[in-house]
């Protein structure tokens, strides 16, 4: 069951992504966007087979909801019809998938020789770390994760100030940048 | 059969691999800026599936403030991407290669 869940949202987010990044039937801005809305819910699914619900509830808020909203706004806004018309330049695509697979298959074999071949896993996995932690154990919900953020002694509590006023100045910034004339 | 942590960084690599043609690749201001929030998604992923596998949140709450921070860098960056868009009118990176405005 996990296994089909991860499967059909694994391959969901990979497609979508391949159509954000390099959709060969559209060149529209907006068909990005809203694949990368598709994107951000099935990395949402993710989470939630990884026990993180609060996670996964904060993604689709944040990212399908207000980031996907800005990104739209923004592509009205600008109404980038004309550069859709333009054509891919072949050098810098063929390039571009070389580079890119070949990092891939760099990252791909070490990870198979640290965690052992992918098929193979449940042999290898006996001498590692990994198989003496149970996996089912660990849930993010949202008191957790809250005490985790917010104890007294190991907690997160000057980085949660810190990114409050990180927002602020982000706020600040925004309305200096679009303001109709800078004086 | 459970998925195992190896499979979620596989994702998470490939992922991060298709958020990188698209930087590479692509032309279009915005979609280069899609890409890099695909790259920062990939990232997060794999944060998560170490602290579930590892059984430790604090994976879960760098994750927290990784979504965090990445909304204010949407918003400024696309706030940037307006202003140059106002003094230029092009979106285009291959008309953006001079530093002069």
């Amino acid at each position: 069951m996990e296994g089909t869940l991860f499967n059909i949202f694994a391959g969901l987010t990979l497609l979508s992504a391949l159509m954000v990044a390099a959709n060969p039937f559209s060149r529209n801005p907006v068909t990005s966007a809203m694949f990368l809305v598709t994107t951000m819910i099935s990395i949402s699914g993710l989470f939630v087979l990884l026990g993180a619900y609060f996670l996964a509830a904060v993604q689709i808020l944040v990212y399908a909801g207000a980031v996907m909203v800005l990104f739209l706004f923004v592509i009205m806004l600008l109404d980038l019809r004309e550069a859709a018309r333009r054509k891919l330049n072949l050098i810098s695509l063929t390039m571009g998938i070389i580079a890119v697979g070949a990092l891939f298959l760099v990252y791909k074999s070490s990870l198979e020789s640290t965690y052992g071949e992918v098929p193979q896993q449940h042999e290898v996995a006996a001498n590692t770390a990994q198989a003496e932690v149970n996996p089912t154990k660990l849930v993010g919900s949202t008191r957790a994760l809250g005490q985790a953020l917010f104890s007294k002694d190991n907690g997160f509590i000057l980085p949660f100030e810190m990114v409050s006023i990180l927002l602020l100045v982000a706020m600040v910034g925004v309305i200096l940048l679009s303001r109709k004339e800078p004086r | 059969m459970e998925p195992t942590l190896s499979q979620y960084l596989l994702v998470s690599g490939a992922l991060f691999a298709i958020g990188l043609l698209g930087v590479i690749v692509r032309r279009n201001l915005l979609i280069i800026y899609m890409s890099l929030e695909l790259m920062l998604n990939a990232a997060n992923v794999a944060l998560v599936a170490m602290s579930r596998f590892n059984g430790n949140l604090d994976g879960q709450v760098m994750v927290f403030f990784i979504i965090t921070v990445a909304a204010a860098e949407v918003s400024v960056g696309l706030a940037l991407i307006v202003a140059l868009y106002r003094k230029r009118q092009t979106a285009d990176v291959e008309d953006l290669a001079t530093m002069k405005l």
